[in-house]
């Protein structure tokens, strides 16, 4: 078993405009992805830890990795 | 009677604070490192723009969690005065001391360019000297300010909108909004009204050479305070 590792995914709250995400998405649409309805941003941070605690991955989303007036987040487990 | 101008890793318009606190404002000014932890001997925090910890994460996160960010917080509490401008706003609305976030531009691009200002609130110390339509520059990336429905009622309620982006007339015109900020924001207190956080630059706009003094009508309310 390799170490643990824990992807935060990042995303924008879906009432807020994505203008980085409307720029891809007007891209897209010019290169002929005519179905194409919307492209929205976010991240995804690795983390690679010695023990998996989702309590403390949680508060490590909540203290710095994601700002809740304007993002959502989701942890998702993986073993490298 | 002194204010701390605090300095991040990035912070690139402490310099332009420190001068035109001193020199404009003609009060003491002088830096503080973010990794101190005490604000003895200061009476006010100014948080200066520039792209703290590079803009990673998000504008303003990681210098949010810097330690002399408790000193901050306790000055917000204690009711002493307390600006970010720019990346200091972003600054402040991550460390929670002002409500909302600020987004990338609505136009996406970075916008370098003067803005006029309204005072949309009378009653806080730093908005109590503006009697006029204000120019300012600004110079950002992510200065749209969001914030939802319900927390902008309250905003208005407890007159914490502090500056909204309008015409050179004061006219409230969606065109003038340069970075689609929502309800034209452009700055907001926190409920006390200590503490002020804003896009535009009051420190770059402190004397006739260059281009606008009315910068000085946002900082006086500092000189009124610490006199």
């Amino acid at each position: 078993m390799g170490m643990p590792t824990v992807r935060v995914f990042v995303t924008l709250k879906p009432s807020l405009l994505d203008s980085a995400g409307r720029t891809v998405s007007g891209a897209l649409q010019k290169l002929g992805y005519a179905e194409l309805q919307e492209a929205r941003i976010g991240k995804m941070i690795e983390l690679k830890l010695d023990t998996y605690d989702p309590d403390r991955v949680k508060e490590m989303c909540d203290r710095l990795l994601a700002n809740p007036v304007i993002e959502d987040y989701r942890i998702e487990e993986t073993v490298a | 009677m002194k204010v701390a101008v605090l300095k991040f890793p990035g912070s690139n318009c402490d310099q332009d604070a420190l001068y035109s606190l001193r020199e404009d404002v003609g009060v003491g000014a002088e830096y503080v490192w973010h990794e101190e932890t005490s604000l003895a001997g200061f009476d006010a925090v100014f948080v200066p723009g520039g792209f703290s910890y590079g803009d990673y994460l998000r504008c303003g996160a990681m210098a949010s969690r810097a330690p002399i960010m408790d000193e901050v917080s306790r000055f917000a509490r204690e009711g002493r005065p307390v600006i970010g401008a720019c990346n200091g706003f972003q600054i402040l609305c991550e460390a929670g001391l002002l409500p909302g976030a600020l987004l990338l531009n609505a136009g996406q691009k970075f916008l370098c360019k003067d803005v006029y200002l309204k005072a949309e609130n009378s009653t806080s110390l730093w908005t109590q000297g503006v009697d006029k339509v204000l120019r300012l520059p600004i110079a950002h990336g992510e200065g749209r300010f969001v914030t939802d429905e319900e927390t902008h009622r309250r905003l208005v309620g407890n007159g914490q909108i502090a500056f909204r982006y309008v015409g050179p007339d004061g006219s409230n015109n969606e065109k003038f909004n340069v970075n689609g900020s929502y309800e034209a924001i452009a700055g907001v207190v926190n409920e006390r009204g200590n503490v002020l956080g804003l896009m535009p630059h009051p420190e770059r706009a402190t004397k006739e050479l260059l281009g606008s003094t009315d910068g000085l009508l946002i900082l006086k309310g500092l000189a009124c305070v610490l006199a």
